[in-house]
């Protein structure tokens, strides 16, 4: 009764309540340690490939660490598994840090635009 | 009701909330309006620190010679002490520690805020950083500005920068814990009935206040931490000698100091959007739009920061960016100003203290305000950037906006904290000096950086005197102002309590209570039938009428 009541001032779906609960297996947690072990190896490798310039490294090795951080943040922080208000608080979250980057970058791109010293 | 009986008094009504004087119950209380006690007692402690401090730079600059302090690097000092203890122990706990943390839960009709042992974690997490902050002013302070910007905070300074950075760091946390404490709350501690478009406009910019806390103080934090790792580790990230960027700085720090300007001034709108309808007998003009336009606030002010850094090498077209969209962040502030002010037409209006507050906040902020599109002007920005213009648009936003509303606040619902009313004629007196004194104070500086007077300097050229002595002259008036309501409030509470559950007739959960609440705050289930401020125009006829019976 009174675990119904407390969903209800959630707002979430009793299905969403469900998933709150959910109890993940041994075995997914074994299996996401053993992709992020793979995907460390792979950055380790990626370190020592050349591909050519510096930048494509670095895009590489920060492509998979956002795959690393999805997974743990998916199923370590059992977002996967949440309500939707987890969802968009996760996601703007992210969203959030993408703006800092988006307007950080935007500077830093369009500096040397104009033939002014320092603008 | 019988069986949970808890502290009765002789009387055998219930003890209310004041009633354990113990110290033990003090520091251990997780009733979030003794909490809320707790934070106004340090506040006022910090604002009184800041204010003195503010006083001696105000003597220091009544002459053009620097006189009153030592040296130039000891009035450095003062002006960055001032900044730290004003903004962030002072401003951004004022409103939500005190009164937010208060009235959250009366307002949304709920037992206590959804962690009341992280919300008294809150207040010592920030006690922590403000002991900190004044054992930094003891042992000499520290001369980078508020703003610690580098790379002279990194390289050059030889004052306590890693302390201060270490205090600011932790007292943000206690701005995130009350954030999501208050986030958590609206979302999960509403009575029955209590819908999102019946909550008080009070909670409305509470939680617009506190995703900001969430979303932004994090920045601050990284930014103060990467500050110490190159003070200490010479790492990279800022000095250009190590391969950083000063600039990067201003950007991470001003990403949260811009929105952290609404963290101070939306707990501002919450209190006026609750005075303005009761003491005009109207219910507010356009609820949603002040609803919506707390939210858009807190959004759109985290897209503008770049407006601080137009003069400080970033790139032209940014800064063209950036100001477009600071114009664009006036149309929700304008949209609560013109919504007051219809709620104010053909209202029947009382003058009652809050109410002046109120007022003088209305004027004032929107001075503030508009000086601030003047300032987002590119162009313009060149001239005044750096000058007293900033000092005192600033100054009309915090103390003009925030600090005037918390006043406001505080003279609101003191009768419902403490159960006590005050002296209105003391009190109509502290709120007219305080708009005479700040306007005094501020106004020349306006002149003065328009001008060309530099800020941040404790000399300066002759012909500036006469505006200088007039700032001086407003702020000792600003003093007594301030220094009043402390008297006339602590003397109330030499009396019985007699305030009574509803002094002003307002409508709100918190006013059908007892003053001060029980423990308990409710003593039955609440359910919500009504949105708020159901003040009615017959209402206000009825009262109308009743003053003019002897005519009838
Ligand atoms: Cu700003």
């Amino acid at each position: 009764m009174q675990h119904h009541h407390q969903s209800s001032q959630l707002h979430q779906s009793a299905e969403a309540h469900e998933q709150s609960h959910h109890v993940i297996a041994v075995k997914t947690y074994l299996m996401i340690y053993l992709a992020l072990m793979l995907l460390l190896a792979l950055t380790v490798g990626a370190y020592f490939l050349d591909m050519g310039s510096h930048q494509i490294n670095l895009a590489v090795a920060m492509t998979i660490a956002v795959v690393k951080a999805v997974l743990i943040v998916l199923f370590f922080m059992h977002v996967y598994y949440s309500a939707p208000l987890t969802w968009i608080t996760a996601v703007g979250s992210l969203l959030w840090v993408g703006l800092l980057l988006a307007f950080l970058l935007a500077d830093y791109f369009s500096r040397g635009w104009l033939d002014i010293l320092g603008k | 009701m019988s069986a949970s009986a808890h502290a009765r008094r002789d009387d055998g009504r219930p003890a209310d909330y004041l009633s354990d004087t113990s110290v033990a119950s003090w520091l251990l209380t997780t009733d979030h309006k003794r909490v809320g006690i707790l934070y106004m007692l340090s506040v006022t402690l910090f604002f009184f620190v800041g204010g003195v401090i503010a006083g001696l730079m105000r003597l220091e600059l009544m002459t053009p010679r620097g006189d009153v302090m030592s040296t130039p690097d000891a009035y450095n000092r003062m002006f960055t002490m001032h900044g730290v203890i004003m903004i962030f122990f002072f401003l951004v706990p004022a409103i939500p520690g005190v009164l937010g943390n208060f009235l959250l839960p009366l307002m949304i009709g709920a037992r206590d805020l959804a962690f009341p042992k992280i919300n008294l974690l809150s207040w010592y997490v920030y006690m922590i950083g403000g002991v900190m902050g004044v054992w930094i002013l003891v042992y000499g302070g520290v001369d980078t500005g508020w703003t610690f910007y580098t790379p002279f905070s990194t390289m050059y300074s030889n004052t306590y920068v890693v302390t201060a950075a270490v205090a600011v760091f932790i007292t943000g946390f206690s701005s995130i814990l009350t954030g999501l404490n208050f986030i958590v709350t609206v979302h999960t501690m509403r009575a029955p009935g209590m819908t999102w478009f019946r909550l008080p406009l009070f909670v409305w910019s509470h939680y617009a206040t506190a995703l900001i806390m969430v979303l932004g103080t994090p920045v601050l934090a990284i930014s103060v931490v990467l500050i110490g790792l190159e003070r200490l580790f010479q790492f990279g990230i800022f000095d250009p000698k190590l391969g950083g960027d000063p600039i990067l700085f201003q950007h991470l720090f001003w990403f949260y100091s811009h929105p952290a300007v609404y963290i101070m001034v939306l707990p501002g709108f919450a209190v006026i959007s609750e005075i303005i309808p009761c003491f005009s007998r109207r219910p507010i003009f356009g609820y949603r739009f002040i609803a919506f336009a707390s939210v858009a606030i807190a959004i759109f002010g985290f897209l503008v920061w770049g407006h601080h850094m137009f003069v400080s090498g970033q790139s032209m077209y940014a800064g063209a960016v950036f100001s477009i969209l600071s114009f664009l962040v006036a149309i929700p502030s304008a949209i609560k100003v013109f919504n007051w002010t219809a709620t104010l037409y053909k209202g029947s209006l009382r003058f009652d203290t809050p109410m002046l507050y109120a007022m003088g906040f209305m004027g004032l902020f929107t001075i503030g305000g508009l000086t601030g599109l003047m300032l987002a002007s590119l162009a313009i920005d060149v001239h005044v950037h750096d000058t007293y213009f900033v000092v005192a648009h600033f100054h009309y936003i915090m103390v003009g906006g925030t600090t005037m509303a918390y006043l406001g606040g505080v003279h609101f619902w003191w009768p419902k904290i403490t159960g006590r009313t005050y002296s209105e004629l003391w009190g109509k007196l502290s709120a007219l000096l305080v708009f005479v004194g700040f306007n005094l104070t501020f106004f020349p500086q306006f002149l003065l950086g328009y001008l060309g007077m530099p800020r941040r300097y404790f000399e300066y050229r002759p012909e500036f005197q006469v505006l200088n002595v007039m700032s001086t002259a407003g702020a000792s008036i600003l003093a007594v102002g301030f220094v009043l309501p402390l008297f006339y409030l602590l003397l109330s509470l030499r009396k019985a309590p007699d305030a009574g559950p509803n002094p002003w007739g307002a409508t709100g959960l918190e006013w059908q209570v007892e003053s001060p609440p029980t423990t308990h705050n409710f003593h039955e289930p609440v359910l919500v039938t009504c949105g708020p401020y159901m003040y009615s125009p017959e209402e206000a006829e009825r009262e109308y009428a009743s003053q003019h019976v002897h005519t009838a």
